[in-house]
């Protein structure tokens, strides 16, 4: 009896340990084809990467889906330190580019990108992987043009016409909380620094800008105040909510009808889909509400590109495999329908985005209209400390939305200048 | 009832002496119940919450069970191809192996510092001692920066290897050993020729039983329920454990919608084994009333 008990004990751990030699080996063999990892979080990106691995069989590609954006960016960067385990491409926010240059974590790929490269992306998309230089850091996959969501039934019904200025969107604001005090047009989310950062780059704001290796902080320049105080009055006069985004609470208000309005990105219908099933076909997109009416303009919020990791022993194979990937229209194609993002190339997605997503079948058009928006992206430099900026607004305005103060709001912008600009000089970045 | 009434009436002096005892005994059911209560009212809100379709699961009242808990299972199964049952499996071998070597390391350890004399004896316990104290989350960093040099990150041995040696079960295994594990006993089978290791496996490990559960079941919890170092130490989400894994579904990015419904349903399941595993291993614990192997 015991004899047999130890023999199982000593097979259960002569098999897990075969177990797992068999699934940690698979890096080693030097005569194969290269490998690559690839680390991101796009769905469905596994797909995309294996008919990448059927048809190139001499470079081998392993993705490795990840958590979304910080956590992951976190672990790209401690991978850096250790000095080992970093993958050789890394899904990276346009935000996060600066950031991981600033650390050594990604590399100048621009003698190996081919030179047509460049044309099939627009000139806002392609500066925010150049940074503004000569070099190349990244080749861009998905972007993320702002739009207006709102819900075409409740607006028929309220008598409602879409706003087409920041004003309008105040003055239906009102009408909608006026004439149901349960429901809003829309929300002020302190969680959410994209978003905003994307609304104060349609209002012309670029946050940081770099000359000759010195950078300066913008936080606090006329458009960024403006945004802010335009948003803390309607928060204060309580038209609008000051509840943040991405809870159970707006979820559920997205499904009932209580939020009757996004301002979004080009990505929402898959957000609405999930978070608000029982609404479909009944949502409507259009362009973001302007500040001049006769110069449309919107900002950005998500999107992101693929970088070569500064660990990488096979650079040349991971720039042919991101160039197949988000340049190429068989790869751009499955970015669309398998892993339903907004490709960054105009050139090669043009044929891919002609249906609309499923969830927005009442509007066939959504892509057109999508692509007309895309133009109108404004440019927007983003810093090496990006991560603190965010923090800062998620601290500070999370404070404002909470006081529902106007003037709380006009601080929070001063407060995040402040801080910003003291953590890009204490990391010893020189500014200006 | 009456007899209560009619012995209160004719001896009061003895209706003061039980009913503060009743009292007492009545407020501590109720802080028992309310303490059962806050340990099970989250229980109670995952298996209805698990019945309620994306739609329903933030609108509907919370008790008020729907009927959606199959599509729920089935929508999990079918996440991108079974991946869930994937980090149920991962799960399941970090605690199962992890918490098996933790065992038969513990048990060699506590046994070796209880029953030998050897020099640095006191220094080796005091050190273990001090690793009881440090809590474990602490030294995951350490850990993974000492993993990536030998590049066992983002594998399977990266979660495995750091909870083996546990040094809480260490010292239990050792308390356990002294007094239940008498000397004479050893020093009888060592006269009749038994090696060292026979002493230990024949002898010493059916004595100690009880303890070797207590700490299986201690470090299978722990391991099943761990999140900092698997967060840490892996990227690759095929590697994940449950705990890692359902964190993952809710932070998607801004561009994709946190899938509540099947972090709820996927909650639920992972509590299964554990609960199973408790009513198996529970009747081991009985044992240790009638342990030891000479009168005392």
């Amino acid at each position: 009896m015991r004899s047999t008990t130890r023999a199982g004990i000593a097979a259960t751990i002569a098999i897990t340990a075969l177990a797992l030699t068999g699934c940690s080996g698979s890096s080693s063999g030097s005569s194969g084809p290269v490998e690559l990892t690839y680390w991101g979080w796009a769905p469905n990106m596994e797909k995309v990467v294996d008919s990448w691995n059927e048809s190139h069989p001499d470079i081998h590609v392993t993705y490795v889906k990840t958590d979304a954006g910080e956590p992951a960016v976190t672990k790209f960067l401690t991978a850096i330190q250790a000095g080992n385990g970093a993958p050789d491409l890394m899904q990276a926010e346009y935000q996060k580019i600066p950031t991981l240059l600033a650390s050594d974590a990604i590399i100048d790929i621009s003698d190996k990108v081919a030179d047509d490269t460049k044309s099939k992306f627009s000139d806002g998309v392609w500066s925010s992987v150049t940074l503004g230089t000569d070099g190349v850091y990244a080749i861009p996959q998905d972007s993320g043009p702002m739009m207006f969501y709102y819900r075409e039934d409740i607006f028929d019904q309220m008598g409602l016409s879409v706003p087409t200025t920041w004003d309008e969107y105040a003055q239906v604001a009102k009408t909608v909380h006026d004439s149901d005090p349960t429901k809003y047009l829309g929300t002020f989310s302190s969680i959410d620094p994209g978003q905003f950062a994307g609304l104060t780059q349609q209002a012309g704001a670029s946050w940081w800008s770099s000359d000759d290796g010195a950078w300066s902080v913008d936080i606090d320049s006329d458009p960024v105040k403006k945004v802010a105080d335009y948003w803390g009055g309607l928060v204060e006069s309580g038209v609008i909510d000051n509840k943040p985004q991405y809870t159970p609470e707006w979820n559920a208000a997205l499904n009932d009808g209580s939020q009757i309005g996004w301002v979004s990105s080009v990505w929402a219908p898959g957000v609405l889909a999930g978070n608000a099933p029982d609404t479909a076909g009944k949502w409507r997109m259009a362009p973001l509400p302007q500040w001049d009416a006769s110069a449309p303009a919107t900002g950005n919020w998500g999107g992101s590109a693929l970088a070569v990791s500064s660990q990488s022993k096979n650079v040349d194979a991971a720039v042919e495999f991101s160039t197949w990937l988000n340049t190429s229209k068989d790869a751009v194609d499955q970015l669309v329908s398998v892993s339903g993002l907004y490709p960054a190339d105009t050139v090669e997605s043009a044929d891919a985005l002609k249906t609309p997503f499923e969830f927005f079948s009442n509007q066939p058009d959504f892509y057109e209209t999508a692509a007309e928006i895309a133009d109108t992206v404004q440019p927007f430099t983003y810093g090496p400390n990006v991560n603190v900026a965010y923090s800062a607004f998620n601290d500070e305005f999370g404070k404002a939305a909470e006081s529902k103060s106007a003037a709380q709001f006009a601080a929070a912008v001063e407060q995040m200048q402040k801080v910003t600009l003291a953590d890009l000089e204490d990391s010893g970045f020189t500014t200006k | 009832m009456a007899a209560t009434l009619v012995s209160a009436r004719t001896r009061p002096s003895r209706a003061i002496t039980v009913s503060p005892r009743e009292r007492s005994s009545f407020f501590s059911t109720a802080v028992l119940l309310i303490g059962a209560l806050y340990c099970l009212l989250p229980i109670v809100w995952v298996l209805f919450a698990s019945t309620k379709d994306g739609g329903e699961l933030f609108t509907t009242n919370t008790f008020v069970p729907s009927t959606h808990l199959w599509d729920n299972i089935v929508e999990l199964t079918q996440y991108r191809g079974g991946l869930y049952w994937r980090w149920m499996l991962n799960t399941a071998l970090y605690a199962g192996v992890g918490a098996l070597l933790s065992t038969v390391v513990s048990s060699l350890a506590g046994f070796a510092l209880a029953k030998y004399e050897f020099k640095g004896k006191a220094t080796v316990f005091t050190v273990l001692l001090a690793g009881v104290l440090v809590p474990g989350v602490i030294l995951a960093i350490p850990q993974y920066f000492l993993l990536a040099q030998i590049g066992l990150t983002n594998t399977y041995w990266a979660v495995l290897l750091p909870q083996i040696v546990s040094p809480y079960g260490i010292y239990l295994a050792r308390i356990y050993t002294s007094a239940s594990v008498p000397t004479d006993v050893i020093e009888a089978a060592r006269t009749d020729g038994a090696g060292d290791f026979r002493i230990f496996w024949r002898i010493a490990i059916p004595m100690m039983s009880p303890a070797l559960v207590t700490i299986f079941l201690f470090q299978f919890v722990g391991i099943w329920n761990n999140f900092m170092l698997p967060y840490i130490m892996l990227g690759n989400d095929s590697l994940y454990p449950i705990t890692v894994g359902l964190n993952g579904l809710l932070n998607q990015g801004s561009s994709v919608p946190a899938l509540y419904s099947l972090v709820v349903t996927g909650a639920l399941l992972s509590i299964i084994p554990l609960v199973a595993l408790f009513l198996v291993l529970q009747r081991f614990w009985k044992v240790d009333l009638g342990a030891g192997a000479v009168k005392a």
